[in-house]
């Protein structure tokens, strides 16, 4: 359980975004180490997070409390997150659930790096 | 898949979840935790909280919080009213467990609602067991911002239901180990209490005997070394010590004239002194002993392994192997101390009666057994050195050990068997 933090990429690094992986499956154990990076990156002065749920099948009810904790210390931090590559089934849940409210949604990784670079051009309080 | 397929399959998944974090995860806090997790992630609620109740005390303790922050206190103490309302006779004596519970319940719901609300709680949901208020899950309002309805209540009751049950059992086995503990302490208590009554007899008994001056506490600290080396377990040679202690606890009976004689006395005198093995026995077999076979170690310590000794004159097998132990350590006692009459054996003697008695008025094991500890702290093997302590530090010369040794190979092999039956009986 200690995966290295996912590298942000060269464009990643100038605007200060990260991206985390979010594994095949987010249950407590691997939603703790999302929330560990994340929070890390947080800490670290990160202001735009991507979530990338590529590889993500099942997020069960642990994961997706973990999450709306995650969405909790982004907010508190003034950090912007986006969920990328969210298959149907888990979109669907986080639409039930409420969390697609409360994130920016991306279809792809790129697309989600994109947005979140417009807005870090312009940060809040600017 | 319709939605509500989904959130119904979601919640399923989630109880199994619940079901699973509650039964396996062995750190009370973090269960709670995971728990809250499960019931926050069930419905897509950002702030939530765990609370125990305590019955005794009328306090909520917060176990497991999320998204409050520091905004509430770790404890809430449930005001007098609503705890005899979920008390349900009224009457506040606490004699009811809180009992009846729907309305009642409602009432806690309604004092916690009020204090929470401005802290976002929206749904307060009493965990009950049995009747009994465990604690209270706090939840404030969904991600998606839709009101909360009355199946998502249930469903917060359901998983409550789960988490109610970690909570009380928990509580149950905080208690079992409370009890278990102050049971530990008590026994120790009385263990203790029992031993220094012990030592009082034994001192009572030597007291006695003007020219035995703590022969019985000698006796019982050998009978604990030889059947340590034995491979006695702690309980049982804690046993024997107390054999050994109150082995002649009988001569409390016997005339002290008799006892403290400065002579050999005559065959009256002996069969008078000779009833205290019996008599120890009847003092002691009353008395509830943490350990069962004291009043027996008391009643045989003179048997012989031949069958000449008394009261009963048992043979070998016969013998119980505690009496058999502090025997030997009584023998051995009376042989290294100074008597009225006579000076302590050196210990070559000792050896040669060793050699000469084992098998008739000693067990040639428990012999092995005190030789091998005797051996062993004389050449330091052993520490500390106990019985050197009490024997004197030189008592056992450098130049005897060869000889001790010998008698151990030969106890061993039985070849002292043949020695001593040529030698004829003593
Ligand atoms: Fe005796």
């Amino acid at each position: 359980m200690s995966e290295p933090l996912a590298e942000p990429t060269t464009a990643q690094a100038v605007v200060d975004v990260a991206v985390v992986y979010a594994g095949d499956y987010v249950n407590k154990m691997s939603g703790q180490r999302i929330e560990r990076e994340c929070l890390t990156r947080m800490e670290r002065g990160c202001r735009a997070l991507v979530i990338n749920f590529q590889d993500t099948e099942l997020v069960n009810s642990i994961g997706v409390s973990i999450l709306l904790g995650v969405i909790d210390a982004a907010e508190q931090s003034g950090t912007r997150l986006a969920f990328s590559n969210v298959s149907v089934h888990t979109l669907k849940l986080f639409e039930l659930l409420g969390l697609t409210r409360l994130v920016v949604l991306a279809d792809s990784e790129e697309a989600a790096l994109a947005t979140l670079e417009e807005f870090s051009a312009t940060p809040p309080g600017h | 898949m319709s939605d509500s397929t989904r959130m119904v399959l979601h919640a399923f998944a989630a109880l199994a979840d619940l079901g699973e974090e509650i039964a396996e995860t062995s750190d009370f806090e973090e269960m709670v935790r995971s728990a809250l997790h499960v019931v926050l992630g069930t419905m897509g609620i950002r702030r939530g909280a765990v609370a125990e109740f305590d019955r005794g005390t009328g306090v909520l303790r917060f176990v497991a919080s999320r998204g409050f922050g520091d905004t509430h206190p770790a404890e809430v103490n449930l005001p007098r009213k609503s705890r005899e309302g979920a008390n349900g006779n009224g009457n506040g004596d606490g004699s009811a467990p809180y009992a009846h519970a729907l309305q009642d319940y409602a009432l806690v719901e309604h004092e916690i609602h009020e204090r929470f609300h401005e802290a976002g709680v929206e749904v307060v949901t009493p965990l009950v067991v049995r009747g009994e208020l465990v604690g209270v899950i706090l939840l404030g309002g969904k991600a998606s911002g839709v009101a909360f309805t009355q199946e998502d209540r249930e469903l917060a009751r359901a998983l409550g239901r789960h988490v109610g049950v970690g909570l009380h059992n928990h509580r149950l086995l905080r208690e079992v180990e409370r009890r278990a503990e102050e049971n530990q302490k008590l026994y120790e208590t009385m263990k203790g209490s029992y031993k220094d009554t012990v030592r009082a007899f034994a001192a009572a008994i030597d007291c006695k005997d003007k020219y035995t001056q703590g022969h019985s506490e000698r006796v019982g600290k050998y009978s604990e070394i030889i059947a340590r080396e034995m491979g006695w377990g702690d309980e049982e040679v804690e046993a024997i010590a107390i054999g050994g202690y109150l082995h002649d606890v009988g001569k409390l009976v016997v005339d002290r004239d008799i006892i403290n004689a400065p002579y050999r006395i005559d065959a009256k005198q002996s069969s008078e002194l000779n009833r205290h093995p019996a008599a120890g026995y009847e003092i002691l077999r009353p008395i509830q002993h943490p350990f069962a076979d004291i009043p027996l170690m008391a009643r045989y310590h003179h048997e012989r392994p031949d069958g000449r000794g008394y009261p009963e004159g048992l043979k070998d097998e016969e013998i119980p192997p505690g009496a058999k132990i502090v025997s030997l350590a009584d023998s051995f006692d009376a042989m290294t101390t100074d008597r009225p009459y006579r000076r302590r054996r050196t210990f070559d003697e000792v050896v040669a009666d060793f050699r000469r008695n084992s098998g008739k008025q000693f067990s040639p094991q428990v012999v092995v057994a005190l030789c091998r500890a005797l051996l062993k702290e004389a050449r330091g093997e052993t520490r500390p050195r106990q019985m050197m302590r009490l024997l004197g530090r030189d008592y056992v010369p450098e130049h005897t050990l060869p000889a001790l040794e010998q008698l151990i190979a030969d106890l061993e092999s039985g070849a002292h068997l043949t020695t001593a039956q040529a030698s004829g009986p003593a």
